[in-house]
């Protein structure tokens, strides 16, 4: 089985992250860049995948500008097989994402795609599903665990109630949360042989994809700073406050 | 000329930084408390760098190293710098020295190092013979087909976890125009080799748990196969091997000075004093800038340095004054940008609650090894002067 594992390249999580004077957006200039994380254990998981022998080639795929040739090749010296980056000018939206993905799976035809749950910049959550919805494909959301085993995926996601055990047959779209697994290091000769790995670029008229935005960003505030917490007397005070002030009861 | 990482170099870099972070860092504080790292966890480090491939690096891919250039190899170093020299040694960097093994030597020395069987520390300096190292009075004499070591060593860092120890005795003299001289050779001297003794050395200011050790020598007989290089051709192979060990102590000082230098720029951002945060005092905020400058500029010296040796000028003068300009600004901006930390933070500054302190007592030795402030510009200048000579 080949596995097909896109990876997003966003601000690195550990950076502050400050919204542009102009309110258009997040401010990426000179800022550092890294794999979203949740895509980091997306190919953590396609790699173990490899090495226990349920596939044998994963492919990574990240769309965007220029600058995902950098996660592509992170992404091949942590011990992906090969990459496809889908250059478009900037990242699209997540139904143009999806649209592209779903083109390189019909080239590719790989039994599973592993994706991160979300993009950490614009946590749409959108994506994977939307990808699943255009292949046709059963989805596998969330996971924190996944196996494997005669075609069928069983995978556990956590829910408020518990922990919701899914079964999805291959071919499918899953997704990764943190809990997934740890993600490993880069590995000096792994990193020594990235460059030499197969890289195919392509872009999105090829693959006859409207990438085209059709949500329109009005403004991008910061959130407004926490407010300390106050004390209340008694279960009345707290029952009023929430009512009157918060307004989280009627 | 471009002044860039290429992705190989981000990728060991950003690798090594994280494994300082999520493995070394941790480690730190019991390592200072007690002043020793347990064998079985050092064990356990270089069994991590070895899945990492990142063992012996510095050591040609040939013989199973990880065969980085002396510019890759640097900004290992630069990122090691960041944790205590007691966690880093784990991390294993093989002398280059160890490359002139011949025969069987390397298979019972060279090779264990690479593959992190074996330990190597490196034996020079003596109580009476730091700066003016052919003043040693450890002696090497030639006994049938034997030589028999005699006399003490000091300051020999980490020889407590070596196996092996690279030891330099004086093995005779010869006439110069300038008088007689003595003549140095380089023996592979193992623990428990009969008539040497590797005592616990001083408590240190600096690198707490990364111990400095005292090597005793009585009557200690070795075969004449034990003799790295020739027979009083020992600062030969030196020249020759460790030409760029000061290198990596000027990365090590650029990579500690940022991480105190993160701590400072954070505590300026966030520390508030008479209504503002502290770093909008131009009293504070211009440090920043001095040091920032001044790490940056230690760094470009560094990794310029290291370029050089890349590009096969190891030998020339010109290599060993950049090699020494580093080493000299590097050491010193590390003192001062340690210090103006501290300054930063205040008392907090001095307290054990944060690495500062520690970095900053640790910087003090960086002045003083591998050739003193003093020496490297005694080098710097006679590589200058030496051309005008009449």
């Amino acid at each position: 089985m080949k596995i097909l594992v896109t990876v997003k390249r966003v601000i690195d999580p550990y950076i502050k992250v400050r919204v542009r004077a102009d309110q258009s957006a997040v401010e990426t200039d000179g800022v550092k860049m890294a794999m979203n994380p949740f895509c980091e254990n997306a190919l953590e998981e396609a790699l173990r995948w490899r090495e226990a022998g349920i596939a044998n080639e994963v492919v990574v795929l990240s769309v965007g500008n220029d600058s995902c040739v950098e996660t592509l090749r992170t992404a091949l010296a942590i011990g992906a097989d090969r990459a496809i980056h889908v250059k478009a000018a900037n990242t699209p939206q997540p139904l143009a994402t999806a649209k592209i993905i779903t083109a390189v799976a019909k080239r590719e035809d790989p039994g599973v795609i592993w994706m991160g749950k979300q993009g950490i910049d614009g946590d749409y959550n959108q994506t994977g599903q939307m990808t699943a919805a255009l292949l046709g494909w059963g989805q596998g959301l969330f996971l924190s665990s996944a196996k494997f085993a005669d075609g069928v995926v069983t995978g556990e996601s956590e829910v408020d109630s518990g922990i919701r055990v899914i079964q999805v047959k291959t071919p499918c779209v899953l997704t990764a949360d943190l809990r997934l697994n740890e993600a490993r290091y880069a590995t000096l000769p792994n990193i020594m042989k990235a460059k030499k790995k197969p890289f195919e670029t392509l872009t999105p008229e090829e693959l006859s994809v409207d990438a085209s935005d059709r949500l329109t960003t009005l403004i991008v505030n910061t959130p407004p700073p926490r407010a300390g917490g106050v004390r209340v007397a008694d279960v009345a005070e707290l029952v009023s406050k929430l009512r009157e002030e918060a307004k989280v009861i009627a | 000329m471009d002044f860039s990482l290429n992705h190989e170099q981000q990728l060991i870099v950003d690798t090594v930084r994280r494994f300082v972070e999520e493995e070394l860092y941790p480690l730190e504080a019991d390592l200072e408390k007690t002043g020793h790292l347990p064998l079985t966890r050092g064990r356990e480090i270089i069994a991590q760098v070895k899945e990492l491939g990142f063992y012996a690096a510095n050591m040609p891919a040939a013989i199973g190293g990880g065969g980085l250039n002396h510019l890759d190899f640097t900004l290992l170093e630069r990122e090691l710098g960041r944790t205590a020299m007691g966690l880093s040694v784990w991390w294993g960097r093989p002398s280059n020295i160890l490359l002139a093994c011949e025969g069987e030597q390397r298979e019972q020395f060279l090779f264990p190092a690479v593959r992190g069987e074996k330990i190597d520390a490196l034996a020079m300096t003596e109580p009476n013979a730091g700066s003016d190292l052919r003043s040693m009075a450890c002696t090497a004499k030639a006994d049938g087909g034997d030589w028999v070591i005699n006399g003490r060593k000091h300051f020999i860092s980490h020889a407590d976890i070596a196996d092996f120890i690279i030891v330099f005795a004086a093995s005779g003299f010869e006439t110069t125009a300038r008088g007689a001289r003595k003549k140095i050779t380089v023996f592979l001297v193992e623990k428990g080799d009969v008539g040497f003794k590797v005592l616990r050395g001083y408590d240190s200011v600096s690198h707490r748990g990364y111990q400095n050790c005292i090597l005793e020598f009585d009557d200690c007989r070795l075969p004449a196969g034990r003799i790295l290089g020739e027979v009083h051709r020992g600062f030969d192979i030196a020249n020759q091997w460790l030409y760029a060990t000061r290198i990596s102590v000027a990365a090590m000082c650029v990579g500690r000075a940022r991480r105190a230098f993160d701590y400072a720029l954070q505590q300026a951002a966030s520390r508030e004093q008479f209504g503002q945060t502290i770093g909008k005092f131009q009293g504070v905020g211009f440090k920043l800038a001095d040091m920032i400058t001044s790490i940056d500029a230690a760094d470009w010296l560094t990794l310029a340095a290291a370029w050089q040796l890349d590009q096969g000028e190891q030998s020339s003068g010109s290599a060993n004054r950049k090699i020494a300009s580093a080493k000299l600004y590097a050491s010193e901006m590390l003192a001062r940008v340690t210090d103006e930390a501290i300054q930063i933070h205040g008392g907090m500054g001095l307290m054990a609650d944060l690495p500062l302190e520690r970095l900053w007592r640790d910087a003090r030795v960086e002045r003083i090894w591998d050739g003193t402030s003093e020496i490297q510009r005694h080098i710097i200048s006679r590589e200058l002067l030496r051309p005008l000579e009449q």
